[in-house]
């Protein structure tokens, strides 16, 4: 990688440059620089809403990007090592539905795991492909699920040589990575390609001793969500390609469904987050494992909880990507989700997320180690005070899907409304999911089993969040009309 | 007549309020892994140290808090063997708790390593607290500290003032209750409580002592005026476990003792648990919604 050349800000240095020069605006956006709307220049800042300007010639495009935007797109490229980058405004969800758009059609199948998130079923709908689902594998002690086992990923291949692709997470929410190499070699030697939801993997193209990242290992397509492990704004995203992918044709599909009106702000955020990444990411990130392995030491030692790590490496997890720090609860007693509620009510401290028996704090570039001893403080009080009996309630975060359908002949289906409880061997018509972490417990075009019944509703009864149902509580679920 | 330069220094108690002291000379600037640290020379105050800009306390009226967080607890609790001071670097709390002859221990828990240099430097009167034998200086962070700990101390004072910056972590939930858990079992914990009286800093009052409501079974609040402290007048937490301050205070015990103090006497001490109306007011709005 040329270090001069990623001090460079093509973005950030044209919007430098237009801010001199002072334009008139007679264009979009009609705050014109914050004056027409004083409330949001006050929220956030004349130098902010300042920079929320269309694009324009000496901006460049988004839809067709030419100069500026390709400029900064070619050092992402370079920086994270891939053939081609995308900036993407509209979230890593649309970078993982362009990777599904781009390589499959109607009709088409497509491996991947059950634990994936709902934007890559979303992208199904759209596209009408099939969704064949390894066989998921839960881990033993921590109750979650696996990503891709090599040998089940075989067996799937063998039982669907059709198949046009590959979906790996890498790594998963809680931190889990496959032998992506071996997938990527096995998948190839089948004509599939392969592609990485990497929405919490930035981090693994810059830091020093973590799990493989998706461009290295010969993936073909890349959704990074830089606005993570990245630091750049919410919303802002970036699509990797590999040497086998038409980038024209790739820009077609962003362009289905993009917004011509993209922000400069997300933009300029990429842009800089890059150039951060590229110049400071491997000390940035070595800073974020030593701040983990010390939350973990400290964690570990309250006992009653379990911050785990590299230990997991074995058998059934191939590599763990150590700047997560992930807790699991239950040997307290509590379920994750209980800790998550508890940090935030009581301890003013907010959590990526808690399920049944984890729960997840984020630690990225940002944090600081007297804020991880708050953390560490909290967590020694909850156990403390609310400790339960650890014997209850045998759990894992994780359930089986049988796939009954395509999720977009589910989608588009005749449905009816029923009672939940009573929905057992009935075809789901809708998601229902825990928000975080956002991946489906049930999906449109799968069989309701007792099983889910009962997961779901036991989610709800420790206060997760449940989404994607149109009853929000999930009393009455939509299911596909019978003898169509 | 003018015997000192017309240099001033700003304390910006809110955005809208600020007390200005003349400078004769500032004596020290640096800055640390934690804050930037100063210190000047006043004709009214005398030397005075300031973090980030914001004093933090002056030769001057010092001794009115040294003196109210150690003697109230002090005349309260009738055996007090082991103390723990959080933050409280300058040695000043200390120095007030070597008076006692019965303690045996005091830990004094102070991060920032040059602001405990700084302190013996330009305010050796303060630290002679650290040439106690019993005393002894951790340079660590405070909820690290107490990590682990359990029934270890009878009196924790926490010296600790400002509930934004770098000890923002000493004014939380956790922290109260890693205190109530390493007292022992008639532990008292003493804190700074701030002062209610501009808008801007009552909500970091409320909040304070609804944590600490919610943690001690036993928690009270008072208060003694401290000219340089955010609107001259601040508030002292009182939280037990078993003593109340007022009802098992034993002024007879203590003055028996024959401490020379400047500030404290056996009269204030149930004088300063008598709060103006309007603080009284948010302490039961607080415990009534929390309660």
């Amino acid at each position: 990688m040329n270090n001069s050349r990623q001090h460079r800000a093509p973005i950030v240095e044209a919007l430098e440059e237009f801010r001199r020069l002072r334009v008139v605006p007679f264009d979009v956006p009609g705050h014109k620089r914050g004056r027409g709307n004083p409330g949001l220049a006050a929220l956030l800042g004349e130098q902010c809403v300042g920079l929320d300007v269309n694009s324009m010639k000496p901006l460049d495009n988004l839809c067709n990007p030419v100069s500026v935007i390709a400029e900064a797109e070619e050092l992402c490229a370079e920086a994270f090592g891939a053939n081609h980058a995308f900036f993407m405004v509209n979230g890593t969800t649309m970078a993982v539905q362009t990777m599904i758009l781009s390589v499959c059609k109607a009709g088409d199948k497509i491996i991947l795991p059950r634990n994936v998130h709902k934007s890559v079923i979303n992208a199904l709908i759209l596209c009408g492909a099939v969704p064949v689902y390894i066989n998921p594998q839960i881990h033993p002690v921590i109750g979650v699920a696996l990503d891709i086992q090599i040998s089940e990923l075989e067996e799937c291949i063998r039982s669907n040589p059709d198949a046009v692709a590959v979906l790996v997470n890498n790594p998963t929410y809680y931190g889990i990575c496959s032998d992506l190499v071996s997938i990527v070699k096995i998948a190839h030697e089948h004509g599939m390609k392969v592609l990485c939801d990497e929405a919490h993997g930035t981090h693994l193209y810059f830091g020093e001793n973590l799990p493989i990242c998706g461009m290295k290992a010969g993936a073909d397509m890349a959704a990074i969500s830089m606005h993570k492990s990245g630091g750049s704004l919410t919303q802002s995203s970036i699509l990797l390609t590999g040497p086998s992918m038409d980038t024209g044709y790739v820009r077609q599909i962003i362009n289905l469904t993009q917004t011509t009106s993209a922000s400069y702000l997300l933009l300029s955020s990429l842009d800089l987050s890059r150039r951060n990444l590229a110049l400071r990411g491997k000390e940035s990130f070595a800073k974020v494992v030593e701040m983990a392995e010390y939350a973990r030491r400290e964690i570990n030692e309250i006992g009653g909880y379990y911050a785990y790590g590299k230990e997991l490496i074995g058998d059934s997890v191939f590599d763990y990507d150590v700047t997560k720090l992930c807790i699991y609860t239950k040997s307290m007693g509590l379920t994750g989700i209980e800790v998550y509620d508890l940090l935030r009510d009581e301890y003013d401290i907010q959590a990526e997320f808690g399920d049944i028996g984890n729960m997840m704090a984020y630690l990225s570039i940002g944090d600081r180690i007297r804020d991880i001893e708050r953390l560490v403080g909290a967590l020694e009080d909850i156990k403390r005070l609310y400790q339960g009996d650890a014997k209850t309630t045998p759990y894992v975060d994780a359930v089986d899907a049988t796939v009954a359908c395509s999720p977009r002949d589910a989608f588009y289906a005749q449905k009816e409304s029923m009672p939940f409880q009573e929905s057992e061997g009935r075809i789901c018509g809708e998601f229902v999911m825990c928000y975080p972490p956002g991946i489906p417990l049930l999906a449109p075009g799968e069989l309701i089993t007792r099983e889910i019944i009962d997961h779901i509703l036991y989610a709800r009864e420790k206060g997760c969040s449940l989404q994607g149902a149109a009853d929000p509580v999930v009393d009455y679920i939509r299911v596909l009309k019978e003898g169509k | 007549m003018n015997d000192f330069p017309d240099i001033w220094y700003s304390d910006h108690q809110t955005k809208n309020v600020k007390i200005s002291i003349r400078i004769d000379k500032q004596l020290y600037s640096a800055v640390s892994d934690f804050q930037r640290i100063d210190v000047f020379e006043s004709p009214a105050f005398g030397r005075f140290l300031t973090l980030d800009g914001d004093i933090l306390f002056s030769e001057a009226d010092e001794f009115i808090y040294n003196e109210m967080v150690v003697h109230v607890p002090m005349a309260v609790h009738p055996n007090v063997r082991n103390v723990l001071i959080i933050g409280g670097g300058d040695g000043g709390v200390a120095r007030e708790l070597t008076a006692y002859p019965e303690i045996q221990r005091i830990d004094v828990i102070e991060p920032d390593e040059l602001f405990v240099e700084i302190c013996k430097e330009f305010f050796p009167d303060a630290a002679k607290g650290f040439e106690d034998e019993r005393v002894n200086i951790y340079h660590q962070d405070g909820l690290r500290f107490l990590r682990g700990r359990k029934d270890e101390y009878d009196l924790i004072i926490n010296d600790a003032t400002d509930p934004f910056g770098h000890t923002e972590g000493l004014f939380t939930r956790e922290f109260y209750g890693s205190c109530y858990k390493a007292l022992k079992e008639d532990g008292v914990m003493v804190y700074q409580h701030g002062s209610p009286f501009y808008d801007e800093d009552e909500s970091a009052f409320r909040s304070m002592h609804r944590k600490v409501f919610r943690s001690f079974p036993i928690s009270r609040v008072y208060g003694a005026p401290i000219p340089t402290c955010n609107s001259g007048y601040w508030m002292f937490g009182f939280a037990s476990k078993k003593y109340h301050p007022v009802s098992d205070f034993d002024p007879k015990r203590w003055n028996a003792r024959e401490l020379q103090t400047e500030y404290y006497t056996t009269n204030l001490h149930t004088g300063a648990f008598m709060l103006p109306k309007y603080v009284e007011d948010i302490l039961e709005q607080e415990e009534k919604t929390h309660g």
